[in-house]
């Protein structure tokens, strides 16, 4: 991505971890559906400016329900959230934050650049101004050219894109990313995790992101929740502290794998209480 | 198995027609069938160059009535629909009356029909109508509510108005069905129109093909009759063929169903 040219900060993460005013809380946060079946029970999670937080746990533990409660597309059965410090979601929530679903999902009818323009077009913003919004987030993500396809014309990867951009094309400070690159090969994965974290380091964005991907997960947080299944919960709280930029000698280092590891039997405890 | 070429897609159907018509000229002349039993083709032919001016006319007044009543069951049929997405209470409350219509046979609706409404023609339009609009009504409300739940949720996030969710989601998202309600319509109209005046048995200046077809019947006149029924049928192919061109122009760029292979 563009970020990607631009004078990197050496040294510390940006994160700044206690002292940063909290983007998102929860509050023993619980939802339980109309089937019954309980996808979170007492759920107390702090998100700070700046922070990339990454939301990992096996299939069915609520990542994609505590997701869409921070979003305020569903609302908690008990508990309390709040969105930078207010008791509500915020009243163009397009404008605040961007959601990345788990599927690229565009307007198969209509081309990349309106696609891209949507959240614009919905709010009326006026077009030469949502124009140039496009075509700097189209820019940011590096999907050049492709502005008239539809998309369908573009590979799996690049769909993604056009899906990250959108979520950008509103310059929000925060990012709801639900596993954004589960469908994708390791190459491109691992190449568009490289490129989101430079993003997210030169915008000074807020990301809240899922995966199921433990490599995926060390490599980009500030700070790795691990949840457990039925009911969701949180079980650790791991900071990752390595410095930014990473790359790939972060990848291959020995801190690198001593973290996964135990990240990793976290997850595992996780998931044998969930089977148990 | 490879696809066949697109050149095909024609000549196929058409090499099919041409054998059929030539077994059934064999046929005909091999067996010496009498005219008024089963005229050949060529007699066919002869006769719907003869009585073109009468056919025509007739195949005029049909075509007309379908395309109106085409017209009228996708006007209201879409408004329908579009009523049964703004409510479900609306929905449960109404469609049970839209499948009563479409299972209501049309030659019971037709008589009361033609006596409340004075008007000979509106009331032919009016049954065809009946008959076409069910698939209209029934397609599109699918359509309306089969959105990509994610886009939804997108439209929800960016606090999309009814209308805009209306209009730039849900619309284009129906398109697909309501073309596929519309092809089955437009056979109904044609069928809803012809049943109709066969019902009204109008004749005089404003007769369609049904009644010609009657008439002829009645009057043994097999050639005219097979002439009259050769028409309708190729009004009916033509009536799809626009409605499945008009489709294709609409959804060959985005849809599944109309993508053109490279
Ligand atoms: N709309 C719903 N109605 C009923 N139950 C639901 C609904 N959505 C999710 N659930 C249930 O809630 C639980 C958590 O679902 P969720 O989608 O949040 O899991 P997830 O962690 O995102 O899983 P995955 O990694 O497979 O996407 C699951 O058991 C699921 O069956
Ligand atoms: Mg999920």
């Amino acid at each position: 991505m563009d970020a990607r040219r631009r004078p990197r900060r050496q040294g510390a993460p940006l994160t700044q971890g206690g002292s940063a005013p909290p983007v998102l809380e929860a509050r023993g946060v619980a939802k339980t559906f109309r089937t019954g079946t309980a996808a979170l029970a007492g759920i107390d999670a702090t998100v700070r400016a700046g922070e990339f937080v990454t939301l990992l746990g096996p299939s069915g533990c609520g990542k994609t329900t505590l997701l869409n409660l921070f979003a305020g597309l569903a609302a908690p059965s008990s508990g309390a959230l709040r969105w930078w410090g207010e008791p509500a979601p915020p009243d163009d929530p397009a404008r605040r934050f961007g959601y990345v679903f788990q599927a690229p999902t565009l307007m198969p009818w209509t081309t990349i650049a309106s696609n891209v323009r949507l959240p614009l077009d919905l709010a009326h913003v006026p077009r030469p101004r949502a124009d140039a919004a496009v075509a700097e987030a189209l820019a940011l993500v590096g999907l050049t050219g492709v502005d008239r396809h539809l998309p369908r014309e573009l590979s799996g990867g690049m769909q993604m894109r056009a899906s990250i951009a959108r979520a950008l094309v509103t310059a929000p400070s925060l990012l709801l990313m639900d596993e954004p690159f589960g469908a994708l090969d390791e190459f491109t994965r691992e190449r568009l995790d490289a490129e989101l974290s430079e993003l997210w380091r030169a915008r000074g964005l807020t990301v809240v992101f899922v995966t199921h991907s433990i490599a995926e997960a060390v490599f980009l947080s500030t700070r790795i929740l691990v949840m457990g299944a039925r009911p969701g919960r949180l079980l650790a709280d791991i900071p990752v502290a390595a410095p930014f930029p990473r790359d790939d000698d972060w990848r291959t280092s020995v801190a690198f794998a001593q973290l996964a590891r135990r990240v990793a039997s976290r997850v595992r405890e996780a998931g044998a209480e969930a089977h148990g | 198995m490879a696809e066949p070429g697109r050149g095909w897609r024609l000549a196929a159907p058409v090499l099919v027609l041409l054998a059929a018509i030539l077994a059934w000229q064999a046929l005909v002349t091999w067996r010496e069938l009498p005219v008024w039993l089963v005229p050949s083709p060529a007699v066919v032919a002869r006769t719907l160059v003869a009585d073109r001016v009468l056919l025509l006319d007739s195949l005029g007044v049909t075509l007309g009535i379908a395309l109106a009543a085409l017209a009228l069951a996708v006007v209201l049929g879409v408004a329908t629909a579009l009523l049964f997405v703004q409510s479900r209470w609306l929905e449960m409350s109404l469609f049970p009356y839209a499948v009563l219509l479409q299972v209501t046979p049309i030659v019971a609706i037709a008589p009361l029909v033609i006596i409340w409404v004075r008007d000979t023609r509106l009331a032919l339009v009016l049954c065809a109508t009946v008959v076409a609009i069910f698939p209209v009504i029934a397609n599109t409300t699918l359509g309306l509510r089969s959105v990509d739940p994610g886009l939804l949720d997108l439209f929800r996030l960016s606090r999309a108005s009814r209308w805009q969710q209306l209009w730039r989601l849900r619309a284009p998202s129906a398109l697909p069905w309501f073309f596929g309600g519309l092809r089955i319509a437009s056979g109904l109209a044609l069928i809803g129109a012809v049943v109709a005046e066969f019902v009204a048995g109008t004749g005089g200046a404003g007769a369609g093909l049904a009644y010609q077809i009657l008439l002829a019947g009645i009057q043994l006149n097999v050639p005219r009759l097979f002439a009259a029924l050769v028409l309708i049928t190729l009004a009916g192919v033509a009536m799809f063929a626009a409605v499945a061109w008009v489709s294709r122009i609409a959804l060959r760029r985005w849809h599944e169903s109309e993508l053109e292979r490279a």
